[in-house]
């Protein structure tokens, strides 16, 4: 009767987020499978894109598509995913900058990963509007 | 084409394992036997309800045990009128401070059994215990708080 007690304990939170434009235009171009960027009066080209260009508070020109494949810039190996992690294997979490982007994004890899690797998208069967219609970037 | 996609849900799910610790867990199996147990200071006497195991005050343990009788007093209420997720209980209700009679401290209990706008500061509450079978390592095993003299 000493041993402490021990109980599970949960907490959830269910937030619902509203988008705004410039994430609305990201996340309906995951739904319709292609990534979209935001091209700022300079010309760089910012994924996933942001209302304004971060170097001068400016609104952003326009939206642009940007490549479903791309090269890793960087990377972190998770050698034992948690549970709720996106893939139950071994994977790397990775920026990848897409082809036409000049900023680099955060998204998963499977497969053989090293810096300067050209990946691609691997796009579920059923897309919804989620950063998980992409569910990895393999080996391109 | 489908709609545009204005918005997302974005779970957040925290899964802990919870321990009170050795004194509150005395205090919890106290509960599930149907007795409030408090825990006294030796240097200050204060008595500590539920119990942490040590004097905050003094910072000493507190390893004698008190159980403590299971009437008390409002020291302090909130009257809650906003719904939230998971709430138990209907709006309005009150939250309260109650300290036990011998405590020093006091905890939150549910005051019911009286219309929410006449509770007060000072009030006189007694504990109504769910029935015997419900009763576990948990406060839950208390129903709520009630005028001692409804």
């Amino acid at each position: 009767m000493t041993e402490p007690l021990v109980a599970p304990h949960v907490l959830e939170w269910g937030y619902t987020r509203s988008l705004g434009p410039t994430l609305t235009a990201f996340f309906t171009g995951l739904r319709d499978r292609k990534i979209v960027g935001a091209k700022t009066k300079t010309g760089r080209v910012i994924v996933p894109p942001t209302p304004h260009d971060p170097d001068t508070g400016e609104d952003v020109d326009s939206l642009v598509d940007v490549s479903d494949e791309g090269v890793v810039e960087t990377w972190s190996f998770v050698s034992h995913p948690r549970p709720k992690q996106p893939l139950d294997r071994p994977f790397a979490w990775a920026l990848i900058k897409l082809d036409g982007a000049d900023t680099a994004m955060l998204h998963v890899v499977d497969g053989a990963i090293e810096t300067g690797s050209r990946v691609k998208a691997k796009w579920r069967d059923e897309t919804v509007g989620y950063i998980t219609d992409i569910e990895c970037f393999v080996p391109a | 084409m489908s709609e545009d996609v204005t918005g997302i849900v974005v779970p957040i799910h925290l899964d802990y394992t919870y321990t009170p610790g050795v004194a509150a867990s005395r205090f919890l199996r106290h509960i599930a036997e149907g007795n409030y147990v408090g825990q006294r200071c030796p240097k200050c006497k204060k008595v500590y309800v539920p119990p942490r195991g040590s004097c905050p005050t003094c910072g000493v343990p507190t390893d004698e045990e008190v159980e403590l009788k299971q009437t008390g007093t409002i020291t302090a209420f909130c009257i809650v009128n906003i719904p939230f997720a998971g709430q138990a209980v209907e709006c309005p209700y009150v939250s309260a401070t109650i300290q036990l009679d011998g405590a020093d401290i006091g905890f939150y209990h549910l005051i019911q059994e009286i219309p929410y706008d006449q509770i007060h500061i000072g009030m006189r509450v007694e504990a109504v215990w769910k029935p015997r079978e419900e009763w576990g390592t948990t406060t839950e095993s208390i129903a709520h708080f009630k005028p001692t003299d409804a």
